[in-house]
């Protein structure tokens, strides 16, 4: 347990004094959501039906600009193979980046999503519901995407990569992250859809580790 | 392929007995190719070997299958004496030819985390200062690691052996970058090592001062390892 906080510790303090990533990917959420407007003219009806979509896309999007770091730094400068001798099992380890990654990008763009929502028109009573979804969805976001940085760990320009394998694990967490948040404009509040959201990071967050220990087994041969 | 007689099991410092560490009919393919063939050895507690050889002979692959991070194509790699609950990694350092230092994290935070995540006691402190102390990073600790030099962050990286206290240590050409007076303080700390009872198997080209050690030299013929010996220096 003290290897595995003093290993959730460490990830933690090195993201906030890398700085640069959450940097870039609150840069490049802030950008794609503000092109949308820009884009679609400003039908404020037609924006505020596709804003939950807009964010959940332009959210996926951003977050998987700092995938690659999860594992890429340790596995450049050895750190990763020391890991691997440590006392904790593969598994813990990336239980461990995951979870620092979920709270280093995942948490804080969940938050930024409702400021982001003004400039789509978004409902009023909408916002509490996506500040929910979006806590609840992130998680399998990271999680699932360990999965696909363990997979890319070696591949040379891996981010392109990683984006083909990682988003359509996506899929779902979209849409019923979406539906979620449209479920609770309506008469109905929060229905089944943020139900089935959260059973999905559940999911990623008891079976990615697996997955992603997996994958670096393979690659650190 | 002869085997090294056995020494007595004695009690050291990390366990009720000594440990051996014996190879038997290595095997190790690389890429598809053979880079280790049929190669046995053991090593004992409060012995270092020495793996010598020229470039391509084999001596890092050699050290990652020992180290678990190469699957081994035939043959064993087993632990006598020791932690029966713990792989061989587990009770190994592996220094590798990466350091393994984060450059924003600073020289102590580097070492902390290292003793605090290898090794699970009440004794992080003094472990952490006599790391520190005996590669002469005290002066640097609240340093950034980015801005040390190279020789600097490789007393950083082998800081880890003293940060953990473990019975294998295996050094992967552990004298690159340093320094004579870095090689000295490498080449105490390895002594102090094989006095308590350590074992240490080490790639290295230079001649580093070393006692009680012995000598594995691995030859290149296309890429094969034809024959391997052990001298007793």
């Amino acid at each position: 347990m003290k290897a595995f906080l003093s290993l959730l510790t460490r990830d933690l303090r090195l993201a906030a004094r890398d700085g640069g990533a959450l940097g870039t990917a609150f840069g490049f959420f802030l950008i794609v959501v503000a092109l949308m407007p820009l884009g679609l003219g400003p039908d404020l009806n037609l924006l505020s039906r596709i804003a939950a979509g807009i964010l959940w896309i332009a959210l996926l999007l951003a977050a998987l600009l700092s995938l690659g770091r999860i594992f890429e730094t340790d596995h450049d400068d050895g750190t990763l193979e020391v890991l691997a001798t440590g006392p904790l099992p593969l598994e813990l380890v990336t239980t461990a980046k995951a979870l620092a990654h979920w709270i280093s990008t995942g948490i804080p763009l969940a938050l930024l999503a409702p400021l982001l929502g003004i400039l789509l028109n978004l409902e009023l009573k909408a916002y509490p519901v996506l500040i929910a979804t979006m806590l609840a969805g992130t998680p399998a976001v990271s999680f699932l995407g360990a999965i696909g940085a363990a997979l890319t760990l070696k591949a040379r320009r891996g981010g392109l990569l990683l984006a083909l394998v990682v988003l359509p694990l996506y899929v779902p967490t979209l849409i019923f992250g979406i539906a979620a948040v449209s479920a609770a404009a309506g008469p109905d509040g929060l229905t089944a859809s943020f139900l089935i959201l959260s059973a999905i990071s559940l999911a990623a967050v008891a079976l990615g580790p697996w997955a992603a220990a997996a994958a670096l087994r393979i690659q650190m041969q | 392929m002869r085997r090294i007689a056995t020494q007595p099991l004695q009690p050291t410092i990390f366990g009720v007995t000594a440990v051996q560490l014996i190879a038997e009919q290595l095997v190790i393919n690389r890429g598809g190719r053979t880079i280790i063939e049929g190669l046995s050895f053991a090593v004992s507690s409060g012995e270092a070997m020495l793996l010598t050889g020229p470039n391509g002979a084999g001596k890092t692959t050699l050290l990652r299958g020992l180290a678990g991070f190469l699957p081994l194509q035939f043959g064993s790699v087993r632990l006598d004496g020791g932690d029966p609950d713990k792989s061989i990694s587990e009770q190994a350092h592996v220094i590798g030819h990466a350091n393994a230092v984060k450059p924003t994290l600073t020289v102590r935070e580097n070492v902390v985390f290292w003793a605090r995540y290898l090794m699970d006691d009440d004794e992080v402190d003094s472990r952490v200062a006599r790391a520190l102390t005996h590669f002469q990073l005290d002066d640097l600790e609240d340093y950034p690691a980015g801005y040390l030099s190279a020789g600097q962050k490789r007393r950083l990286g082998l800081a880890r052996v003293l940060a953990a206290i473990r019975p294998i240590w295996l050094l992967d050409e552990p004298t690159v970058s340093l320094d004579t007076v870095s090689v000295g303080l490498l080449a105490a700390a390895v002594n102090d090592h094989t006095k308590n009872g350590g074992m240490v198997i080490a790639a290295t080209h230079l001649p580093l001062g070393l006692e009680r050690t012995k000598q594995l030299q691995l030859t290149a013929s296309s890429a094969r390892m034809e024959s391997s010996q052990e001298i007793h220096l």
